[in-house]
């Protein structure tokens, strides 16, 4: 019980007393984790819109891909990211491995099906309801797109915002791929594994709940935009 | 309600966290090396005290990459670092003669120590012969945790059971544990099961769980750990920053750093040795 | 209409009506013949009701009208045009209301925009659409939060305020309350009073009653019978249309 007592009062004293080294690692994680998603989302939204609205041979294997890619082992991303940016793999020219662009590159493959899943049910449920309206007024492919993406936008930001719950949680691929280098590529995550491995419970459980209290308020903001959306919109 | 400001709030927050991240994330300028290194030399500290005199001196950051010292060979090997600290001589020179590394720097050392459950059903403590030490608790059946994970540390466990004549693999899930993890997560094991351990000094001067844990075998020759620094080839690797990881290795090889390895102090205790006082 | 020379009707704008089906058959996804044969020819200047028991295809025959499905077999011709092609001069009000997730407001600029109307000309035509479907103190509310009958009312006025040559309705009043219905009814008759060809489906005789010129009436895929409302409701010729207007169930 002690830990737990202990914990409490680490975070606790963290938070209020804005440890400096608490807050450069919560704000590069928050950076880390925004830029992946927002990276992701780029790819992720015209993908997801793109298999729900076209019909094209292999499109089946593909939403199934998508579906299985939400549960991406973070560890074997990490590791084939790794393999990829280490100097010796074949993207090593660029010197990505141990920085903050490397866990980006991770975190955004591990976020990027999770967006372009819920990208496509979206929009596959909103075409069903809207597709004879479109067509009856004569909507082209880009404007119905466009009509399709901003009713959905509610919707399609609760799924960003759930990709960012996993990205900012994942610890597996960004320790490989970042390195978790103090001031660099240590994260919420990392320094947890770190704190824990070198026996400091409470402090590491302290970091725990910080990244708790980091991730709940995301998904209670998902939550309050999806009902916000459903009560004003239907 | 105004649905603008409802709709692009969520953007703006987006927009404003994420500019200043991007910058931050591009920082990458200044001049910085890698050093691939062991999780002895990161968790115990001694990195944090060392690196801001160097760094404050020669204006060069240092990005250490804390892991076992097997993994931490490969980093070098793959060219992913410019520049090797560790604790494995035999992998080391190895490493210098396959023309990865440029030479070989000894810089210091520390030690191995035996920890084990403080009522010792081993009855190991005070022994001076540490591979008659890992017999004991082989014949008593008490479970050791093994790092398991190609690191030095690892590495000298083996040779010191190699010592002893016993192969403790076979003996594998029933009193050897092998965690497959680094020092810290290792001892947390042995202290959750009251298992012994083979650590570095220096980690366990400064590691939180201990529990029930006490040190119980120190002083054997064999536990000696030397450590040492080398520059990755920048024949072999031309991206190596070599300057700047040479003037790593001078720095700690100089006065002001062999000074500075000596008084690191943990709880009062010395935890690194200088080899190369000039 | 525009069989005059030089009429006031866009260049190249031929009159939409006849409409004229022939031979028409839809089968659904389950391989079940809905439409068997239809053939009818609407001429300009009716309000048409197309009537018939639930299941009698008159949905279907709406959306092949309209081209939003294809016939398995016959052919329809709107004054020559494909309906593909002649859709874009038409309205359609669908039974449940498409509505955007968005104000009422911005459901009726979507189409203005849809259709090339300059934005600048977009605030003026949303007011008079509103006004007209008696929903203007409404304009900024959410659209799906209006009730059935509002609802219906704004996907009218969305049909016309492109000023359709043709309003098609399926069936637009089949879950409102008598007061609602009144109401969607008004703005039919208003809407083809403006001079739109209204073509709607209803299973409800007294609706029929109150709105047709002409009725088609339609029973298990077949065009059973197609008089002016006049001779229909006085003395229908075929016996399953006479037992349905006495209020028989037919199947």
């Amino acid at each position: 019980m002690t830990d737990f007592v202990n914990a409490f009062r680490t975070a606790f004293e963290l938070i209020v007393g804005l440890d400096p080294e608490l807050v450069r690692i919560v704000t590069l994680s928050l950076q880390i984790s925004l830029a992946a998603v927002l990276a992701a989302t780029v790819i992720a939204l015209p993908l997801g819109a793109a298999v729900a609205l076209l019909r094209f041979p292999g499109r089946r294997a593909v939403v199934i891909l998508l579906n299985a890619a939400m549960g991406l082992p973070p560890v074997v991303v990490g590791l084939v990211v790794y393999l990829l940016l280490s100097r010796a793999g074949p993207l090593g020219s660029f010197g990505l491995l141990f920085t903050p662009t490397a866990m980006i590159v991770a975190q955004c493959i591990l976020v990027m099906p999770i967006i372009a899943a819920l990208t496509r049910q979206t929009i596959t449920d909103l075409h069903e309801e809207y597709d004879e309206y479109l067509r009856s007024v004569g909507a082209g492919p880009l404007r119905s797109i466009g009509t399709l993406i901003r009713d959905g936008r509610f919707r399609l930001l609760t799924a960003v915002l759930a990709g960012f719950g996993r990205a900012i949680a994942e610890v597996g691929a960004v320790l490989i791929v970042g390195g978790n280098i103090q001031n660099v590529t240590r994260v919420m995550t990392t320094t947890i594994a770190l704190e824990t491995s070198k026996g400091n419970l409470a402090l590491a459980l302290g970091l725990g709940l910080i990244l708790i209290i980091v991730a709940t308020t995301i998904n209670g903001l998902a939550m309050a935009v999806g009902e916000a959306a459903e009560s004003r919109h239907g | 309600m105004n649905r603008t400001l409802f709709v692009a709030a969520p953007i703006l927050v987006l927009g404003l966290t994420l500019l200043p991240g991007l910058s931050g994330v591009r920082a990458d300028e200044g001049a910085y090396i890698t050093v691939a290194s062991t999780t002895s030399t990161e968790n115990s500290g001694l990195f944090g005290y060392l690196l801001p005199a160097f760094t404050e001196k020669t204006g060069i950051e240092v990005r250490v990459v804390a892991v076992g010292t097997g993994q931490a060979i490969r980093i070098a090997m793959n060219g992913d670092a410019d520049v090797l600290f560790v604790h494995h001589r035999e992998s080391e020179e190895r490493f210098v003669d396959e023309g990865y590394g440029v030479k070989r720097y000894p810089v210091m050392h520390n030690d191995f120590v035996i920890v084990g459950p403080a009522t010792d059903p081993a009855g190991i403590r005070g022994m001076e012969d540490a591979a008659a030490a890992l017999a004991a608790i082989a014949n008593a059946d008490q479970p050791f945790a093994s790092r398991a994970d190609d690191s030095g540390t690892h590495k000298k466990e083996i040779s010191l059971w190699a010592a002893a004549d016993i192969d403790p693999t076979g003996a594998s899930g029933s009193w050897y544990r092998e965690t497959g993890s680094g020092m810290g997560a290792t001892l947390n094991t042995a202290s959750a099961m009251g298992a012994y351990a083979l650590t570095d000094r220096g980690t366990w001067i400064k590691f939180g769980n201990k529990g029930d844990l006490q040190l119980l075998v120190e002083g054997d020759p064999r536990l000696f750990n030397p450590y040492g620094v080398i520059l990755v080839s920048p024949d072999r690797f031309p991206h190596v920053k070599a300057r700047e990881g040479q003037a790593f290795i001078d720095w700690l090889m100089s006065e002001q750093g062999q000074q500075r390895i000596a008084a690191y102090r943990i709880d009062g205790q010395p935890a690194f040795f200088p080899d190369a006082v000039p | 209409m525009a069989e005059v020379e030089g009429s006031l009707e866009p260049a190249g704008a031929c009159p939409l009506l006849p409409l004229v089906t022939d031979g028409l058959c839809f089968t659904g996804g389950d391989r079940r013949l809905i439409l068997d044969g239809v053939s009818f020819r609407l001429d300009d200047g009716f309000r048409t009701v197309i009537l018939g028991p639930n299941g009698a295809g008159k949905s279907v025959l709406l959306r092949l009208c309209h081209g939003l499905l294809r016939p398995t077999a016959g052919q329809i011709t709107w004054g020559g045009l494909s309906p593909a092609a002649a859709a874009s001069r038409q309205g359609m009000v669908f039974q449940r209301p498409v509505l955007l997730r968005r104000s009422v407001r911005a459901n009726i600029e979507h189409v203005l925009a849809i259709k090339g109307v300059r934005a600048g000309e977009r605030g003026a035509r949303v007011r008079a659409a509103l006004e007209r479907a008696g929903l203007a103190r409404l304009a900024d509310r959410p659209a799906r939060m209006l009730s059935g009958g509002e609802q219906q009312r704004l996907s009218i006025a969305r049909a016309w305020v492109m000023e359709p040559e043709v309003l098609l309705l399926d069936e637009p009043s089949s879950s409102l309350d008598p007061a609602a219905t009144r109401a969607v009814e008004d703005l039919v008759r208003e809407v083809a009073a403006g001079g739109a060809r209204v073509i709607m489906t209803t299973h409800d005789i007294g609706q029929a009653r109150r709105l047709a010129d002409d009725v088609l009436f339609l029973h298990r895929g077949h065009l059973l019978e197609h008089s002016p409302a006049s001779s229909f409701f006085a003395g229908p010729a075929h016996p399953a249309a006479a037992r349905f207007i006495q209020g028989d169930l037919i199947d």
